[in-house]
């Protein structure tokens, strides 16, 4: 039963073939069981789940249901939900419990769904490995062939792609700043998707970087994505980036087929050093889509070769001044100091770790008087050109396609040598986040070592339901059924 | 003969800029929907906005908004209808979210003016450079326990408009003038309610001295003086300490200094080397503020009369001379008060009894133009009272007083006292008769040629008829007396 897709699962609620309360228990049961090998979550909130599902069992008993009314859910820990301990996997949040929820899981919790407890994640979501967690590694369920040493799930919704992808949850709420649920959606072997800028409320989100962060679901299959992305969505008045439109129906454009569609393959994602299987995958996709009817076109994004560059300006700039709450003084963790400055001093230091300091430090320097032109001012500039380069792009095709990862799930513990290593993870995703497009992965094959590999579709701005269109024509071309070896009921 | 300080080597010329936080009257805060009212239990107004809890985002409030623009637009001044809000970082603990949310490089008010008054009689009009919003920040407590500081965030992330000066005032008499003059407009418009011992109106004051025709030399900046006298008295201290050093062989170095009203003296708070590098940036949780150019027409529109219009119309209208004029506009309550008595009325008596005897009284009880002891109507019906002979102008003073003391009516004083005018010219006769019977002695005087005399002999009738007689029938009568 768990191996079912939300949507599936969501039928066998509706037509009482199980209650919502059996559900959950069946779920909970399998986060006790895998949760001390995946360390997927941080926090497991059984009674709040019992309470969700006895909600949504007598409301499925009175004939009412929402979109999502039973289905169990990870909540990635960076979304405050009210009355559970929230910590953005944060020392310095570890005893942060909020008197608010998200507008997000709020909308979640209206249509129905089942908390099942809060997802590990890098702290802050800072990192591409989940390495960085204050609460420790989550283990990718996915393992090489014939190698059992554990892998990263990817980062920094790690811990939120390995619970959705060990049959620990249904599908779980994620955000993504530079490909934070794009590429461990890849490195998992499931879907997941950044919507556009604006089109999710960021209130009640603990925020990363600002005018990149935004949320976005985590599912094992293209249309639970837009099931739940459609319930996720809205216009928010607390969220003053929040984009004043309707919520289409997303699930329905899974079906729409790509008949028809413009397809570009960007020129510039192609390099000498890609692994040949990537590329291989790449050229697959293309393949699958120009058999269901879309046209394929060969396009130009002439400034992605600084997207990577800027976006580590950009990023940390805002973390560094979106960290400064952090104090000590309100709330959270706190130091004793002999004055103020000691107190900031040691709080922060015992506060964040090792990552999060680097990139306040980055941020806090490019922000610096006499700085700020050549670094922040000037990365905004090459911005707006990666935009342009998207709009000029979207003048000659619909959607376009690229891998998402430039690799498969590598072990943990790799790549921490040099973090610009780890920061080449989101060489392919961090273009959609600076430019505010949506982004899917879809898993399209495994590599030679057995491991997931995705393929990410990029669309116009507040066109996911195109997104969804190629991503689900992907989905079937690809008949993706390969499952972890670490999963409920294996 | 401008102001200067004179030094040992000469006159000194002051250059001053005012930089005012103006709190905008509002019920809610400029990014949070928590309320705003003075002198709340501490942490009582304060949302998790305001307290920077984790994913928690500014919203702009419209109210602050439109009392910025109509600012602006009270100050003639330019309104762009693309601002921006920038994020000013620095870690304090009354700031929660570590940086204040501010306009920097692109304000909502750009250029505008003030004309001032001076007290000569002469005008000057001193530029406005911009205005802009911000959040003010939370309060530090550092004497309610011997080892801890206590944080109180009603105030934070209250509605301020900075509004920036040129630095074209030349004398603390000048600064003031503008001070109080803002706070006049600012009072006008209803934007801020200007009450400086609440912190609601707060002056950081630039302060720089030079030779006359020099360029501008180093400034010093005074935080946060929240009165016009120690506004002046800051800049007169600052100015005289500058020219020491310059003239000691020093150098005025750029810093921030405090001003100390117990010494009467200005002390340093922190140099430029101490300075916060403030890394402003374009706050990204805000999009650009985006005014449309109707709205804010629409908003001009309905701007009160200001004062500098009313002056100009209480001048013209009333004929009343531009200091009366300037003293009464002051407040507009007070104008209010004025305009009532002087309907219909002789505008200059009206204007003469306010700023006299109703300000007098003022003093005396300790009341204003709010809670004035005497209603405009009550006011106005005494003078009815002298305009149609029912009592003198001497006699109105006395029923004033009454009014004060009482509260009553003038009509019902009058009555009940009985000090309606006597017009009977019998018994101005007699009285006159009496009076010239008990000063023989003046009475030869006079006709020895000693006219003056003939005010005497008024006093003295008026007196005896317990100052109620008609002053021009008793003039009339005693002039056939003396005959």
């Amino acid at each position: 039963m768990l191996d079912l897709s939300l949507a599936q699962v969501r039928t066998a609620l509706r037509t009482r073939k199980v209650s919502a309360r059996e559900l959950a228990r069946a779920q909970l049961d399998a986060v006790a069981a895998l949760n001390p090998r995946l360390n997927a979550f941080i926090t497991v909130t059984p009674d709040l789940a019992e309470r969700h599902a006895a909600a949504a069992d007598a409301a499925l008993a009175r004939g009412e249901h929402g979109p999502l009314t039973g289905i169990p859910l990870a909540i990635k820990d960076l979304f405050c939900t009210e009355g559970v301990r929230t910590t953005a996997a944060s020392r310095i949040l570890d005893t942060f419990v909020p008197p608010y929820e998200s507008t997000v899981t709020a909308n979640l919790l209206r249509d129905g769904a089942v908390f099942l407890g809060k997802a590990n994640l890098d702290e802050f979501a800072m990192g591409s490995s989940n390495m960085t967690s204050a609460f420790g590694p989550v283990a990718n369920p996915w393992t090489r062939t014939g190698d059992n040493r554990p892998l990263v799930p990817g980062g920094s919704s790690g811990g939120s792609a390995a619970a959705v992808a060990a049959r620990l949850a249904f599908g779980a709420t994620a955000t993504d700043t530079g490909g934070s649920i794009r590429q461990p959606a890849s490195f998992c072997g499931i879907a997941g998707i950044k919507p556009t800028y604006g089109r999710c409320s960021r209130w009640g989100v603990v925020a990363f970087a600002s005018s990149l962060d935004q949320a976005g679901p985590l599912a094992r299959s293209v249309e639970d994505c837009a099931i739940l992305l459609g319930s996720m969505a809205g216009f928010d008045a607390k969220d003053s980036t929040s984009a004043d439109l309707a919520v289409p129906d997303f699930a329905a454009a899974c079906a729409r087929g790509v008949k028809g569609l413009r397809i570009g393959v960007p020129r510039e994602y192609r390099s000498d050093s890609m692994a040949p299987e990537i590329e291989a995958l790449w050229q697959q996709g293309v393949g699958w889509l120009r058999q269901q009817g879309a046209e394929i076109i060969d396009v130009s994004l002439p400034h992605t070769k600084y997207a990577l560059a800027t976006y580590y300006i950009v990023a940390p700039a805002e973390a560094s001044s979106n960290l400064a709450r952090y104090d000590g003084v309100r709330f959270g963790h706190r130091a004793a100091g002999e004055d103020l400055i000691e107190l900031y001093e040691r709080t922060r230091a015992e506060g964040f770790g090792a990552e999060v300091r680097r990139r306040i430090m980055i941020g806090t320097y490019v922000l610096s008087a006499g700085y700020y032109d050549a670094y922040y001012l000037r990365a905004q500039k090459v911005r707006a050109l990666i935009l342009r380069d998207f709009t000029e792009a979207f003048r000659h095709c619909d959607a376009l396609l690229t891998p998402t990862a430039p690799s498969a799930a590598f072990g943990q513990g790799e790549k921490m040598d040099d973090p610009v290593t780890m920061y080449l993870n989101d060489v392919f995703t961090v273009p959609a986040n600076m430019a505010g497009i949506p982004g899917l992965s879809v898993p399209a094959g495994l590599d030679a070592q057995g491991l997931p590999l995705g393929l990410q579709v990029l669309g116009r701005p507040f066109d996911e339901e195109t997104v969804f269109a190629v991503g689900a024509a992907i989905e079937r071309a690809a008949g993706f059924t390969h499952r972890p070896s670490i999963r409920a009921g294996a | 003969m401008s102001y200067v300080v004179e030094g040992s080597s000469g006159p000194w010329e002051v250059v001053i800029g005012l930089e005012v936080h103006a709190q905008v009257v509002s019920r809610a805060k400029l990014f949070s929907g928590a309320a705003t009212a003075f002198g709340a239990e501490p942490n009582t107004q304060v949302s998790f906005v305001d307290a920077a809890f984790p994913g928690m985002l500014p919203v702009i409030n419209g109210v602050c908004v439109a009392q910025a623009v109509r600012t602006g637009l009270g100050l003639d001044a330019q309104i762009n209808l693309v601002s921006r809000f920038d994020r000013k970082n620095y870690f304090y603990a009354d700031l929660p979210a570590g940086y204040q949310i501010s306009q920097y490089q692109h304000p909502i008010v750009g250029a505008g003016s003030v004309e001032i008054e001076l007290a000569d009689g002469s005008t000057r009009r001193i530029g406005v450079t911009r205005l802009h919003l911000e959040q003010d920040a939370g309060k530090s407590l550092h004497d309610q326990h011997p080892g801890k500081s206590y944080i109180d965030l009603n105030r934070a992330g209250v509605a301020l408009m900075e509004i920036v000066s040129e630095p074209d005032l030349r004398s603390p008499e000048e600064a003031g003038a503008y001070l109080r003059k803002l706070r006049t407009i600012l009072r006008y418009l209803g934007t801020c309610d200007g009450n400086m011992e609440e912190g609601s109106l707060r002056a950081d004051v630039n302060v720089s001295v030079r030779r006359h025709g020099e360029p501008f030399r180093t400034r010093c900046e005074v935080k946060n003086v929240n009165s016009v006298r120690y506004v002046m008295q800051a800049i007169e201290a600052e100015a005289k300490r500058q020219v020491a050093v310059w003239e000691d062989g020093g150098t005025v170095g750029q810093e921030t200094r405090l001003y100390d009203v117990a010494r009467g003296a200005t002390r340093a708070m922190r140099s430029k080397e101490d300075a916060h590098d403030y890394r402003y940036f374009p706050d990204p949780d805000l999009l650009p503020l985006v005014l449309d150019a109707a709205w804010v027409a629409e908003l001009g529109r309905h701007l009160p009369e200001l004062p500098d219009a009313k002056r100009a119309r209480f001048m013209r209208d009333y004929g009343l001379p531009a200091y009366d004029s300037a003293v009464l506009v002051a407040e507009q309550a007070t104008a209010d008060f004025y305009e009532t008595v002087a309907r219909g009325r002789d505008a200059r008596l009206a204007a003469n009894w306010v700023i006299g005897d109703l300000f007098a009284a003022f003093n005396r009880t300790g009341r204003g133009i709010e809670d004035s002891p005497v209603a405009a109507a009550a006011l106005g019906e005494l003078l009815d009272l002298m305009a149609d002979g029912t009592i003198n102008g001497r006699i109105a003073k006395d029923v004033f007083e009454l009014m004060v003391e009482t509260g009553e009516a003038p009509g019902a004083i009058v009555e009940s006292r009985g000090l309606r005018q006597v017009t009977d010219t019998g018994a101005i006769d007699a009285a006159i008769a009496a009076v010239l019977t008990a000063n023989a002695d003046k009475l030869a005087e006079y006709r020895s040629g000693k006219d003056k005399l003939f005010g005497f002999f008024v006093g003295q009738t008026i007196k005896s008829m317990a100052g109620k007689a008609n002053p021009a029938l008793v003039n009339e009568a005693l002039k056939r007396a003396l005959g």
